[in-house]
């Protein structure tokens, strides 16, 4: 009888809610105050006062950071997408080979935005099937998005006849390695579509139902809320972001390439969830991603400045996961009221 | 109740078949505004097919259904809801993760716009109506812009009754409404019943507890096996009778 009043004395207690939620920010402070130790004592050498490492961090955490901003809103809905990395490389493929085919015929302007737009556009194909899939037929997003994985990657491959795609177009490599009062360009761009989906996820009704389909997708469908669309809308967010990320990388290296997102999504998984958000859904914040892909860039290049071997890339990142899925845990069984 | 009020809410001849199973057979029902209306029986009884037809998650097979004195038919569970019929689930009312003004206005947010441009979601105006409308049932909740989880399930039903009640609900079906609460909340869930009551809403109240079924409502239908099984005024009958009528 008194179960529900004792378990609502047991909340987290005080300091666990507190690293709980500050955990990301208190991951990159260490991180970077460790880095900096390490630097001064070894080398003499200042890590995060130098200018180049910041902007070398900042060009870094692009492309994951925005797989991972789509990704915040797919695993705030409750989902994954699993395909992110290799719609990335379908759509730097496809940005390569329709703006070498329309620059020469209407010139550097007009090639740029066919190429962009054409590399939009076939990132919504995944998008669609895989909100198709998940939205209307109830297909396990992990499974779902998997054979979407696979798809896209195939795809993605024979486009690029196995090989990588160079691309010649000034406005494009522009784009990928020119800067605006010594800030890259991929920076900017990447600002801006922060705070644009930011503000879709913290003040439109898009963000609240995506927090309510997380948070309980029978209450969501109770209240009127078009739960089918807003997933559907949710993949081709991911999908797009993910196109976005091959635009940029097709700029950066003037070359399309299939595998240009493999390696990112984990990476992109990775700075979601170490960002805040609970891969059981319903919770997460686009600042809280930002924070979680720094986390990530600043471990992976910092651990190359201290010249220690890049392997140790993955199992500083992956304990980091860990730590915040933990982390994440016991707040979680802490703030349960029933159960 | 000196005169008899026309009905609020009134079945007749509710009739439904799954396969060859009849679910429900002849069975009439009704309330009035300011009435509530427990609905006992045992499981199989008939209690949630009869609720969901008149919530519109499905049509009946043949039988009238009379609202506000029209004849009315629901295409779906939001149809009823339009039109002023709100059921409360035991748990598939809240978004554990959004707070309480999220909540009361979940699918229906209001909008205002930031530096006179932005469209944005009104989260003030959420809260500060919530607070409003749980203030005047006399629901205390100290903070509103926590998480619903850290509410307790009598304060969950709370706000999913007073998100009912926000959106002018007429007619008020509560499926269980105290079954996983202790007993200082299930005297507060019936104390908020009372006080809807004194509102002129109609209420359904299904509940497996007699005690609770005799301390908040005016009348009790009873169904038996599809069919009724009997209707007395609570204040005619005991829970002997009303069980004698249950089990047949």
């Amino acid at each position: 009888m008194s179960a529900s009043a004792v378990a609502r004395s047991a909340g987290p207690a005080p300091w666990v809610a507190w690293v709980a939620s500050a955990r990301a920010w208190l991951f990159l402070g260490l991180l970077i105050l460790g880095f900096e130790i390490w630097a001064e004592v070894a080398d003499g050498a200042t890590f995060i006062g130098n200018v180049l490492n910041i902007r070398s961090i900042a060009v870094f955490a692009v492309a994951p950071l925005l797989l991972a901003i789509g990704q915040t809103f797919v695993i705030i809905s409750g989902g994954i997408d699993l395909s992110v990395g290799f719609t990335m490389g379908l759509a730097s493929v496809t940005v390569s080979h329709v703006t070498n085919v329309i620059t020469p015929v209407y010139g550097t302007a007009i090639g740029l935005v066919a190429g962009m737009a054409a590399g939009i556009a076939v990132s919504i194909v995944p998008g669609l099937v895989n909100g198709f899939l998940i939205a209307q037929l109830r297909v396990p997003p992990f499974i779902g998005t998997l054979g979407m994985y696979g798809v896209a990657r195939g795809v993605a491959y024979l486009l690029a006849g196995g090989t990588t795609v160079p691309v010649d177009n000034d406005a494009l490599s522009w784009i990928g390695n020119g800067t605006i009062g010594g800030v890259p360009v991929v920076v900017i761009l990447t600002v801006l579509a922060l705070l644009v989906l930011h503000y879709m996820l913290s003040q439109s009704k898009f963000g609240q139902y995506t927090y309510a389909i997380g948070g309980n997708r029978a209450a969501a469908v109770r209240a009127g809320i078009n739960v089918r669309g807003t997933t559907m809308r949710l993949y081709v967010l991911s999908a797009v972001c993910a196109a976005v990320g091959g635009i940029l990388y097709a700029g950066r290296f003037s070359a399309g390439a299939a595998q240009a997102g493999e390696p990112l999504l984990l990476d992109s998984i990775a700075a979601v969830v170490i960002g805040g958000a609970s891969l059981f859904g319903g919770s997460g914040t686009v600042v809280g991603t930002l924070i979680g892909a720094l986390i990530v860039a600043v471990i992976q290049y910092g651990l190359v400045f201290i010249n220690v071997e890049p392997f140790w890339q993955f199992v500083a990142v992956g304990v980091v996961i860990i730590i915040s899925v933990l982390v994440d845990q016991a707040q979680r069984k802490g703030g349960r009221v029933d159960e | 109740m000196s005169e008899r009020a026309k009905p609020l809410l009134e079945a007749r001849g509710m009739t439904k078949k799954f396969g060859g199973v009849l679910a429900l057979d002849r069975v009439d029902f009704s309330v009035n505004a300011g009435e509530v209306v427990a609905l006992a029986g045992d499981n199989g009884a008939g209690k949630s097919t009869l609720i969901k037809i008149i919530s519109g998650v499905f049509p009946s097979d043949s039988g009238e259904l009379r609202y506000g004195g029209e004849r009315v038919s629901f295409a779906n569970p939001h149809d009823a809801r339009d039109r002023g019929i709100e059921t409360i689930y035991q748990d598939l009312a809240l978004a554990d993760n959004l707070d309480v003004g999220a909540n009361v206005f979940l699918g229906r947010e209001p909008m205002t716009r930031l530096f006179g441009i932005v469209p944005v979601i009104d989260r003030r105006r959420m809260r500060e109506e919530a607070a409003k409308t749980l203030d005047t049932l006399d629901i205390g909740l100290d903070r509103l812009d926590r998480p619903v989880r850290a509410l307790s399930g009598g304060q969950r039903q709370c706000v999913a009754i007073g998100r009912a009640l926000h959106w002018h609900a007429k007619v008020l079906i509560m499926d269980e409404p105290t079954a996983a609460l202790g007993v200082p909340e299930q005297r507060k869930v019936v104390s908020l019943i009372q006080s809807l009551k004194a509102r002129g809403v109609g209420i359904i109240f299904i509940s497996h507890n007699l005690q609770d079924i005799f301390a908040v409502a005016d009348r009790i239908t009873v169904l038996r096996r599809g069919v009724n099984a009997g209707m007395r005024n609570t204040a005619e009958t005991n829970p002997d009778e009303v069980v004698r009528l249950m089990v047949g």
